[in-house]
Protein backbone atom coordinates (compact mmCIF):
# COMPACT_ATOMS: atom_id res chain seq x y z
CA UNK A 1 0.00 0.00 0.00
CA UNK A 2 1.03 3.77 -0.34
CA UNK A 3 1.80 4.85 2.56
CA UNK A 4 0.51 8.71 3.05
CA UNK A 5 2.18 10.10 5.96
CA UNK A 6 5.87 9.07 4.33
CA UNK A 7 8.26 12.02 4.91
CA UNK A 8 4.99 14.47 6.41
CA UNK A 9 5.43 16.62 8.82
CA UNK A 10 3.04 16.21 11.80
CA UNK A 11 2.76 19.14 13.32
CA UNK A 12 -0.92 19.15 14.38
CA UNK A 13 -3.88 16.62 14.55
CA UNK A 14 -5.76 18.95 12.24
CA UNK A 15 -3.43 17.41 9.66
CA UNK A 16 -4.32 14.19 10.13
CA UNK A 17 -7.08 12.29 8.34
CA UNK A 18 -8.96 9.67 9.96
CA UNK A 19 -7.47 6.95 8.10
CA UNK A 20 -4.11 8.46 9.15
CA UNK A 21 -5.11 8.05 12.58
CA UNK A 22 -6.37 4.52 12.38
CA UNK A 23 -3.25 3.36 10.11
CA UNK A 24 -1.03 4.60 13.08
CA UNK A 25 -3.15 2.84 15.72
CA UNK A 26 -3.08 -0.11 14.00
CA UNK A 27 0.83 -0.21 13.30
CA UNK A 28 1.46 0.94 16.87
CA UNK A 29 -0.80 -2.25 17.87
CA UNK A 30 1.83 -4.71 15.70
CA UNK A 31 4.82 -3.01 16.96
CA UNK A 32 3.50 -3.91 20.67
CA UNK A 33 2.46 -7.08 19.57
CA UNK A 34 5.91 -8.26 17.32
CA UNK A 35 8.10 -5.74 18.40
CA UNK A 36 9.51 -3.00 15.59
CA UNK A 37 11.43 -3.50 12.74
CA UNK A 38 14.67 -1.32 12.00
CA UNK A 39 12.96 1.55 9.66
CA UNK A 40 15.12 4.07 10.96
CA UNK A 41 18.40 1.72 10.14
CA UNK A 42 21.33 4.62 9.11
CA UNK A 43 19.06 7.22 9.88
CA UNK A 44 20.08 10.35 12.43
CA UNK A 45 17.17 11.57 14.44
CA UNK A 46 17.49 15.54 15.82
CA UNK A 47 15.41 15.35 19.37
CA UNK A 48 15.51 18.82 19.90
CA UNK A 49 14.37 19.86 23.43
CA UNK A 50 14.08 23.72 23.73
CA UNK A 51 12.53 23.03 26.75
CA UNK A 52 12.66 19.88 28.95
CA UNK A 53 10.10 17.07 29.16
CA UNK A 54 10.69 13.41 30.80
CA UNK A 55 7.44 11.17 29.22
CA UNK A 56 7.84 12.76 25.49
CA UNK A 57 11.46 13.05 25.30
CA UNK A 58 12.54 9.35 26.70
CA UNK A 59 9.55 7.43 24.92
CA UNK A 60 10.34 9.56 21.17
CA UNK A 61 13.94 8.74 22.06
CA UNK A 62 13.53 5.09 23.00
CA UNK A 63 11.61 4.66 19.95
CA UNK A 64 14.21 5.83 17.60
CA UNK A 65 16.65 3.39 19.06
CA UNK A 66 14.17 0.28 19.45
CA UNK A 67 13.66 1.47 15.15
CA UNK A 68 17.58 1.60 14.86
CA UNK A 69 18.01 4.67 14.57
CA UNK A 70 20.84 7.31 16.32
CA UNK A 71 20.14 10.46 18.49
CA UNK A 72 21.79 13.60 18.36
CA UNK A 73 19.77 16.66 20.25
CA UNK A 74 19.78 18.15 23.35
CA UNK A 75 17.25 18.51 26.47
CA UNK A 76 17.11 22.00 27.09
CA UNK A 77 17.23 24.88 25.58
CA UNK A 78 19.19 26.71 27.42
CA UNK A 79 22.47 24.83 26.42
CA UNK A 80 22.03 26.09 22.65
CA UNK A 81 22.69 28.92 20.47
CA UNK A 82 18.96 29.81 21.02
CA UNK A 83 20.54 31.21 24.57
CA UNK A 84 22.76 33.48 22.18
CA UNK A 85 19.31 35.00 20.66
CA UNK A 86 19.58 32.88 17.35
CA UNK A 87 15.90 32.70 16.17
CA UNK A 88 14.23 29.45 15.50
CA UNK A 89 14.43 29.37 11.90
CA UNK A 90 17.99 29.81 11.53
CA UNK A 91 18.31 27.10 14.24
CA UNK A 92 16.21 24.55 12.11
CA UNK A 93 17.62 25.58 9.28
CA UNK A 94 20.93 24.28 10.30
CA UNK A 95 19.96 20.88 12.20
CA UNK A 96 17.35 19.85 8.84
CA UNK A 97 21.29 19.66 7.24
CA UNK A 98 22.53 17.83 9.82
CA UNK A 99 19.65 15.25 10.93
CA UNK A 100 17.10 12.91 8.92
CA UNK A 101 14.08 14.08 10.63
CA UNK A 102 13.68 16.67 13.57
CA UNK A 103 11.66 15.98 16.67
CA UNK A 104 11.03 19.68 18.53
CA UNK A 105 9.56 20.90 21.30
CA UNK A 106 8.95 24.39 22.13
CA UNK A 107 7.35 26.50 24.31
CA UNK A 108 6.14 29.05 22.13
CA UNK A 109 2.84 28.52 20.21
CA UNK A 110 3.48 27.68 16.06
CA UNK A 111 6.80 26.77 16.73
CA UNK A 112 6.56 23.13 15.16
CA UNK A 113 4.70 24.71 11.68
CA UNK A 114 7.20 27.19 11.08
CA UNK A 115 10.00 24.66 11.69
CA UNK A 116 8.50 22.71 9.18
CA UNK A 117 8.17 25.44 6.85
CA UNK A 118 11.67 25.99 7.32
CA UNK A 119 13.29 22.14 7.54
CA UNK A 120 13.79 20.13 4.45
CA UNK A 121 13.32 17.12 6.45
CA UNK A 122 10.22 16.27 8.40
CA UNK A 123 9.31 17.47 11.78
CA UNK A 124 7.57 15.81 13.96
CA UNK A 125 5.81 18.14 17.06
CA UNK A 126 6.71 17.20 20.38
CA UNK A 127 4.44 20.01 21.78
CA UNK A 128 4.50 23.79 21.23
CA UNK A 129 3.28 25.88 24.37
CA UNK A 130 -0.45 25.24 24.99
CA UNK A 131 -0.94 24.74 20.97
CA UNK A 132 -0.78 20.96 19.96
CA UNK A 133 0.98 17.97 20.80
CA UNK A 134 0.25 15.23 18.76
CA UNK A 135 1.73 12.43 19.42
CA UNK A 136 0.54 12.38 22.72
CA UNK A 137 -2.94 12.31 20.91
CA UNK A 138 -1.69 9.25 19.11
CA UNK A 139 -0.57 6.90 22.18
CA UNK A 140 -4.37 8.33 23.80
CA UNK A 141 -6.09 7.01 20.58
CA UNK A 142 -3.99 3.92 20.64
CA UNK A 143 -4.69 3.14 24.11
CA UNK A 144 -8.92 4.01 23.78
CA UNK A 145 -8.86 1.41 20.89
CA UNK A 146 -6.35 -1.39 22.92
CA UNK A 147 -8.90 -0.87 25.69
CA UNK A 148 -11.98 -0.83 24.15
CA UNK A 149 -11.20 -2.82 20.82
CA UNK A 150 -12.62 0.11 18.91
CA UNK A 151 -12.35 3.55 18.41
CA UNK A 152 -16.30 3.67 17.14
CA UNK A 153 -19.73 5.27 19.33
CA UNK A 154 -17.49 5.54 22.37
CA UNK A 155 -18.66 7.95 25.49
CA UNK A 156 -16.09 9.48 26.78
CA UNK A 157 -15.82 11.91 29.87
CA UNK A 158 -12.93 14.89 30.31
CA UNK A 159 -12.05 16.06 33.34
CA UNK A 160 -10.39 18.71 34.61
CA UNK A 161 -8.29 22.26 32.91
CA UNK A 162 -10.46 21.46 30.01
CA UNK A 163 -9.47 25.38 28.87
CA UNK A 164 -5.67 25.27 28.72
CA UNK A 165 -5.25 21.61 28.25
CA UNK A 166 -3.82 20.82 25.19
CA UNK A 167 -4.24 16.98 25.40
CA UNK A 168 -7.94 17.31 25.98
CA UNK A 169 -7.91 20.02 22.87
CA UNK A 170 -6.20 17.60 20.78
CA UNK A 171 -7.95 14.42 22.10
CA UNK A 172 -11.08 15.75 21.21
CA UNK A 173 -10.43 16.80 17.70
CA UNK A 174 -9.41 13.44 17.39
CA UNK A 175 -11.93 11.45 18.43
CA UNK A 176 -14.64 13.59 16.50
CA UNK A 177 -13.77 11.01 13.48
CA UNK A 178 -15.26 8.51 15.32
CA UNK A 179 -18.96 9.31 16.08
CA UNK A 180 -18.17 10.04 20.17
CA UNK A 181 -20.05 11.29 23.34
CA UNK A 182 -18.34 13.65 25.02
CA UNK A 183 -19.10 14.60 28.72
CA UNK A 184 -17.28 17.71 29.98
CA UNK A 185 -16.19 17.88 34.18
CA UNK A 186 -14.86 21.17 34.96
CA UNK A 187 -14.99 24.22 36.89
CA UNK A 188 -16.51 27.41 35.21
CA UNK A 189 -13.67 28.76 34.76
CA UNK A 190 -11.91 26.24 33.14
CA UNK A 191 -14.50 24.92 30.76
CA UNK A 192 -13.75 24.31 27.18
CA UNK A 193 -12.94 27.62 25.02
CA UNK A 194 -16.30 28.65 23.18
CA UNK A 195 -14.94 28.39 19.71
CA UNK A 196 -14.57 24.34 20.53
CA UNK A 197 -17.64 23.75 21.83
CA UNK A 198 -19.00 25.99 18.59
CA UNK A 199 -17.13 23.60 16.09
CA UNK A 200 -18.51 20.53 17.79
CA UNK A 201 -21.79 21.83 17.33
CA UNK A 202 -21.34 22.61 14.14
CA UNK A 203 -19.91 18.84 13.06
CA UNK A 204 -22.94 17.38 14.93
CA UNK A 205 -20.76 15.96 17.86
CA UNK A 206 -22.84 15.11 21.17
CA UNK A 207 -21.66 16.72 24.28
CA UNK A 208 -22.70 17.69 27.51
CA UNK A 209 -21.74 19.68 30.43
CA UNK A 210 -22.17 17.33 34.01
CA UNK A 211 -21.64 19.21 37.67
CA UNK A 212 -19.98 15.76 39.34
CA UNK A 213 -17.90 12.92 38.60
CA UNK A 214 -20.71 10.11 39.97
CA UNK A 215 -23.18 10.84 37.03
CA UNK A 216 -20.23 10.53 34.29
CA UNK A 217 -18.49 7.36 36.18
CA UNK A 218 -21.41 5.42 35.34
CA UNK A 219 -21.74 6.09 31.90
CA UNK A 220 -19.34 6.33 30.38
CA UNK A 221 -16.63 3.92 28.03
CA UNK A 222 -13.23 5.91 28.67
CA UNK A 223 -12.77 8.61 32.24
CA UNK A 224 -9.69 11.15 31.10
CA UNK A 225 -8.50 12.80 34.19
CA UNK A 226 -6.39 16.30 33.62
CA UNK A 227 -4.49 17.99 36.08
CA UNK A 228 -5.99 21.57 37.79
CA UNK A 229 -2.89 23.65 38.04
CA UNK A 230 -3.07 24.92 41.01
CA UNK A 231 -1.18 28.17 40.04
CA UNK A 232 -4.80 29.32 38.56
CA UNK A 233 -6.18 29.11 41.56
CA UNK A 234 -5.98 30.80 45.08
CA UNK A 235 -5.13 27.96 48.01
CA UNK A 236 -8.26 28.08 49.22
CA UNK A 237 -10.40 28.09 45.99
CA UNK A 238 -7.77 25.67 44.68
CA UNK A 239 -8.48 23.30 47.84
CA UNK A 240 -12.33 23.42 47.03
CA UNK A 241 -12.35 22.95 43.26
CA UNK A 242 -9.46 19.87 43.55
CA UNK A 243 -11.70 17.88 45.90
CA UNK A 244 -14.60 17.95 43.53
CA UNK A 245 -12.64 16.47 40.51
CA UNK A 246 -10.63 13.99 42.66
CA UNK A 247 -10.93 10.31 41.80
CA UNK A 248 -10.92 7.34 44.39
CA UNK A 249 -11.03 3.56 44.13
CA UNK A 250 -14.46 4.03 45.57
CA UNK A 251 -16.22 5.77 43.24
CA UNK A 252 -15.59 3.63 40.11
CA UNK A 253 -17.83 0.63 42.24
CA UNK A 254 -20.36 1.85 40.01
CA UNK A 255 -18.31 2.09 36.82
CA UNK A 256 -19.06 -0.21 33.11
CA UNK A 257 -16.11 -3.08 33.57
CA UNK A 258 -14.86 -2.07 30.33
CA UNK A 259 -14.37 1.67 31.29
CA UNK A 260 -11.02 2.40 31.98
CA UNK A 261 -9.75 5.77 33.28
CA UNK A 262 -7.10 7.65 31.31
CA UNK A 263 -4.23 10.37 32.58
CA UNK A 264 -1.95 12.01 30.41
CA UNK A 265 0.55 12.19 33.47
CA UNK A 266 1.85 13.49 35.58
CA UNK A 267 -0.89 13.19 38.31
CA UNK A 268 -0.99 15.29 41.05
CA UNK A 269 -3.84 14.62 43.24
CA UNK A 270 -6.67 14.03 41.28
CA UNK A 271 -6.10 10.18 40.89
CA UNK A 272 -5.57 8.85 44.84
CA UNK A 273 -3.22 6.17 44.27
CA UNK A 274 -5.48 3.58 45.69
CA UNK A 275 -7.44 4.05 41.81
CA UNK A 276 -3.85 1.94 40.43
CA UNK A 277 -4.95 -1.00 41.88
CA UNK A 278 -8.24 -0.95 40.19
CA UNK A 279 -9.09 -2.77 36.73
CA UNK A 280 -10.59 0.46 35.66
CA UNK A 281 -6.85 2.06 35.82
CA UNK A 282 -5.55 2.19 32.59
CA UNK A 283 -3.09 5.31 32.52
CA UNK A 284 0.14 3.32 33.49
CA UNK A 285 -0.02 1.11 29.84
CA UNK A 286 -1.12 4.46 28.40
CA UNK A 287 2.14 5.87 28.92
CA UNK A 288 4.11 2.47 28.04
CA UNK A 289 2.08 2.80 24.86
CA UNK A 290 3.94 5.89 24.15
CA UNK A 291 6.71 4.14 22.94
CA UNK A 292 4.59 2.25 20.71
CA UNK A 293 2.59 4.97 19.32
CA UNK A 294 6.20 6.68 18.59
CA UNK A 295 7.36 4.06 16.87
CA UNK A 296 4.78 3.38 14.49
CA UNK A 297 5.08 7.31 13.95
CA UNK A 298 8.31 7.30 13.09
CA UNK A 299 8.18 4.06 11.09
CA UNK A 300 5.60 5.80 8.41
CA UNK A 301 6.93 9.37 8.10
CA UNK A 302 10.78 7.40 7.53
CA UNK A 303 9.99 4.66 5.52
CA UNK A 304 8.11 4.51 1.92
CA UNK A 305 6.98 1.07 2.76
CA UNK A 306 5.75 -0.11 5.93
CA UNK A 307 5.26 -4.25 5.70
CA UNK A 308 3.56 -4.95 8.67
CA UNK A 309 0.70 -3.21 7.01
CA UNK A 310 0.38 -5.58 4.34
CA UNK A 311 -0.97 -8.39 6.49
CA UNK A 312 -2.34 -6.71 9.02
CA UNK B 1 -21.25 71.79 -2.63
CA UNK B 2 -20.47 69.21 -4.75
CA UNK B 3 -19.50 65.95 -3.25
CA UNK B 4 -16.09 65.43 -6.19
CA UNK B 5 -14.94 69.62 -4.91
CA UNK B 6 -14.61 68.00 -1.29
CA UNK B 7 -11.19 66.40 -2.19
CA UNK B 8 -8.83 68.28 -5.09
CA UNK B 9 -9.05 65.98 -8.25
CA UNK B 10 -5.65 63.75 -8.65
CA UNK B 11 -3.58 63.45 -12.24
CA UNK B 12 -2.28 59.51 -11.42
CA UNK B 13 -3.13 57.55 -7.82
CA UNK B 14 -5.95 55.75 -6.14
CA UNK B 15 -8.69 56.85 -4.65
CA UNK B 16 -10.55 55.31 -1.81
CA UNK B 17 -13.89 56.18 -1.50
CA UNK B 18 -16.57 55.30 0.19
CA UNK B 19 -14.92 54.55 3.69
CA UNK B 20 -17.22 54.27 6.53
CA UNK B 21 -16.41 57.53 8.58
CA UNK B 22 -14.49 56.72 11.20
CA UNK B 23 -12.35 54.34 9.62
CA UNK B 24 -11.08 56.89 7.41
CA UNK B 25 -7.90 57.20 10.07
CA UNK B 26 -6.71 53.57 10.39
CA UNK B 27 -6.92 53.21 6.96
CA UNK B 28 -4.72 55.95 6.97
CA UNK B 29 -2.81 54.37 9.59
CA UNK B 30 -2.13 51.79 7.08
CA UNK B 31 -1.32 53.39 3.97
CA UNK B 32 1.54 55.15 6.05
CA UNK B 33 2.65 51.61 7.65
CA UNK B 34 3.44 50.50 4.05
CA UNK B 35 4.65 54.05 2.68
CA UNK B 36 5.77 56.51 5.19
CA UNK B 37 6.36 59.36 2.09
CA UNK B 38 2.72 58.37 0.53
CA UNK B 39 1.36 62.10 -0.32
CA UNK B 40 -2.27 61.41 0.90
CA UNK B 41 -5.34 63.70 0.69
CA UNK B 42 -8.40 62.95 3.26
CA UNK B 43 -11.84 63.88 3.63
CA UNK B 44 -13.52 62.88 6.73
CA UNK B 45 -16.88 63.11 7.30
CA UNK B 46 -18.06 63.76 3.63
CA UNK B 47 -21.81 63.76 3.22
CA UNK B 48 -22.18 60.12 1.06
CA UNK B 49 -25.62 59.70 -1.24
CA UNK B 50 -25.69 55.89 -0.12
CA UNK B 51 -24.79 55.89 3.80
CA UNK B 52 -24.45 59.14 5.39
CA UNK B 53 -21.01 60.23 6.44
CA UNK B 54 -18.29 58.60 4.72
CA UNK B 55 -14.31 58.91 4.68
CA UNK B 56 -12.75 59.54 1.18
CA UNK B 57 -8.38 59.38 0.67
CA UNK B 58 -6.56 60.21 -2.39
CA UNK B 59 -3.10 58.47 -2.36
CA UNK B 60 -1.16 60.69 -5.45
CA UNK B 61 1.26 58.67 -7.53
CA UNK B 62 0.18 55.21 -5.89
CA UNK B 63 -1.78 52.74 -8.25
CA UNK B 64 -3.34 50.09 -5.43
CA UNK B 65 -3.01 46.62 -6.27
CA UNK B 66 -5.65 44.59 -4.69
CA UNK B 67 -2.71 42.75 -2.99
CA UNK B 68 -2.44 46.70 -1.42
CA UNK B 69 -5.84 47.23 -0.87
CA UNK B 70 -6.77 44.18 1.00
CA UNK B 71 -4.26 45.85 3.63
CA UNK B 72 -7.16 47.76 4.38
CA UNK B 73 -9.78 44.91 4.27
CA UNK B 74 -10.96 44.59 8.23
CA UNK B 75 -11.42 48.50 7.81
CA UNK B 76 -14.16 48.88 5.38
CA UNK B 77 -14.67 46.02 3.28
CA UNK B 78 -17.13 47.43 1.17
CA UNK B 79 -14.85 50.68 0.45
CA UNK B 80 -14.59 51.21 -3.61
CA UNK B 81 -11.16 51.51 -4.64
CA UNK B 82 -11.04 53.65 -8.00
CA UNK B 83 -7.60 54.05 -9.80
CA UNK B 84 -6.44 57.07 -11.35
CA UNK B 85 -4.82 57.94 -14.72
CA UNK B 86 -4.92 61.37 -16.24
CA UNK B 87 -7.35 62.08 -13.83
CA UNK B 88 -9.39 59.50 -15.02
CA UNK B 89 -10.91 56.46 -13.20
CA UNK B 90 -9.13 53.29 -14.91
CA UNK B 91 -9.99 50.66 -13.16
CA UNK B 92 -12.46 50.21 -9.82
CA UNK B 93 -12.67 47.47 -7.59
CA UNK B 94 -13.97 46.79 -4.16
CA UNK B 95 -11.88 46.31 -1.34
CA UNK B 96 -13.47 42.76 -0.22
CA UNK B 97 -12.14 40.43 2.01
CA UNK B 98 -9.21 38.29 1.35
CA UNK B 99 -9.00 34.67 2.39
CA UNK B 100 -5.86 35.09 4.12
CA UNK B 101 -3.82 38.03 5.89
CA UNK B 102 0.04 37.47 4.94
CA UNK B 103 2.35 39.88 7.20
CA UNK B 104 -0.63 42.60 8.24
CA UNK B 105 -1.01 42.21 11.72
CA UNK B 106 0.70 40.72 14.98
CA UNK B 107 -0.93 38.23 16.43
CA UNK B 108 -2.40 38.99 19.59
CA UNK B 109 -1.57 35.52 21.05
CA UNK B 110 1.88 37.21 23.08
CA UNK B 111 3.07 33.69 22.96
CA UNK B 112 2.78 33.01 19.28
CA UNK B 113 6.10 32.23 17.52
CA UNK B 114 5.25 34.15 14.43
CA UNK B 115 5.52 37.49 16.72
CA UNK B 116 9.13 36.61 17.32
CA UNK B 117 10.45 35.14 14.30
CA UNK B 118 11.51 36.88 10.46
CA UNK B 119 8.65 34.94 8.98
CA UNK B 120 5.22 36.77 8.06
CA UNK B 121 2.25 36.54 10.01
CA UNK B 122 -0.79 34.60 8.55
CA UNK B 123 -3.89 34.64 9.35
CA UNK B 124 -6.85 32.31 7.81
CA UNK B 125 -10.18 34.18 7.69
CA UNK B 126 -13.08 32.83 8.53
CA UNK B 127 -16.64 34.43 8.21
CA UNK B 128 -19.69 33.41 10.60
CA UNK B 129 -22.59 35.19 10.03
CA UNK B 130 -21.85 38.88 10.13
CA UNK B 131 -18.95 38.26 12.24
CA UNK B 132 -15.20 37.60 10.77
CA UNK B 133 -13.02 35.58 12.79
CA UNK B 134 -9.24 35.51 12.21
CA UNK B 135 -6.78 31.94 12.77
CA UNK B 136 -3.04 31.78 13.30
CA UNK B 137 -1.58 29.81 11.08
CA UNK B 138 0.75 29.18 13.17
CA UNK B 139 -0.79 29.18 16.99
CA UNK B 140 -3.83 27.89 15.53
CA UNK B 141 -5.58 30.00 17.73
CA UNK B 142 -8.96 32.13 16.14
CA UNK B 143 -9.92 35.90 17.13
CA UNK B 144 -12.15 37.86 16.65
CA UNK B 145 -11.49 40.79 13.94
CA UNK B 146 -12.05 43.40 16.68
CA UNK B 147 -8.79 42.08 18.53
CA UNK B 148 -7.24 43.62 15.13
CA UNK B 149 -8.49 46.71 15.43
CA UNK B 150 -6.44 49.94 16.70
CA UNK B 151 -7.97 50.11 20.59
CA UNK B 152 -8.81 54.40 20.57
CA UNK B 153 -7.80 57.26 18.15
Amino acid sequence: MINPLYRKDIVSISDLSKENLELIVQLAQQFKQHGPSPYLQNNVIASCFFEPSTRTRLSFETAVQRLGGTLIGFSDGTNTSTKKGETLTDSIHMISSYADAIIMRHPQEGSARLASEVSTVPVINGGDGANQHPSQTLLDLFSIYECQGDLEGLSIAFVGDLKYGRTVHSLVQAMSHFNPTFYFIAPDILRMPSYFEESLEEAGIKFEYLDALAPAIETVDILYMTRVQKERFDPTEYMHIASQYVLNADMLSTAKPNMKVLHPLPRVDEIHPDVDRTANAYYFQQAENGVYAREALLALVMSETVKELHHA
Amino acid sequence: MRETMAVEAIEVGTVIDHIPAGQGLNILARIQKLNSNARLTVGLNLPSKTSGLKDIIKVEGWLFSEQDAAEMALYAPNATVNIIEKYKVVKKFKIGIPEEFLGIFDCPNSNCISNKEPSPTRFRVKAKQKDLFLRCHYCERTFADTLFMPKSR
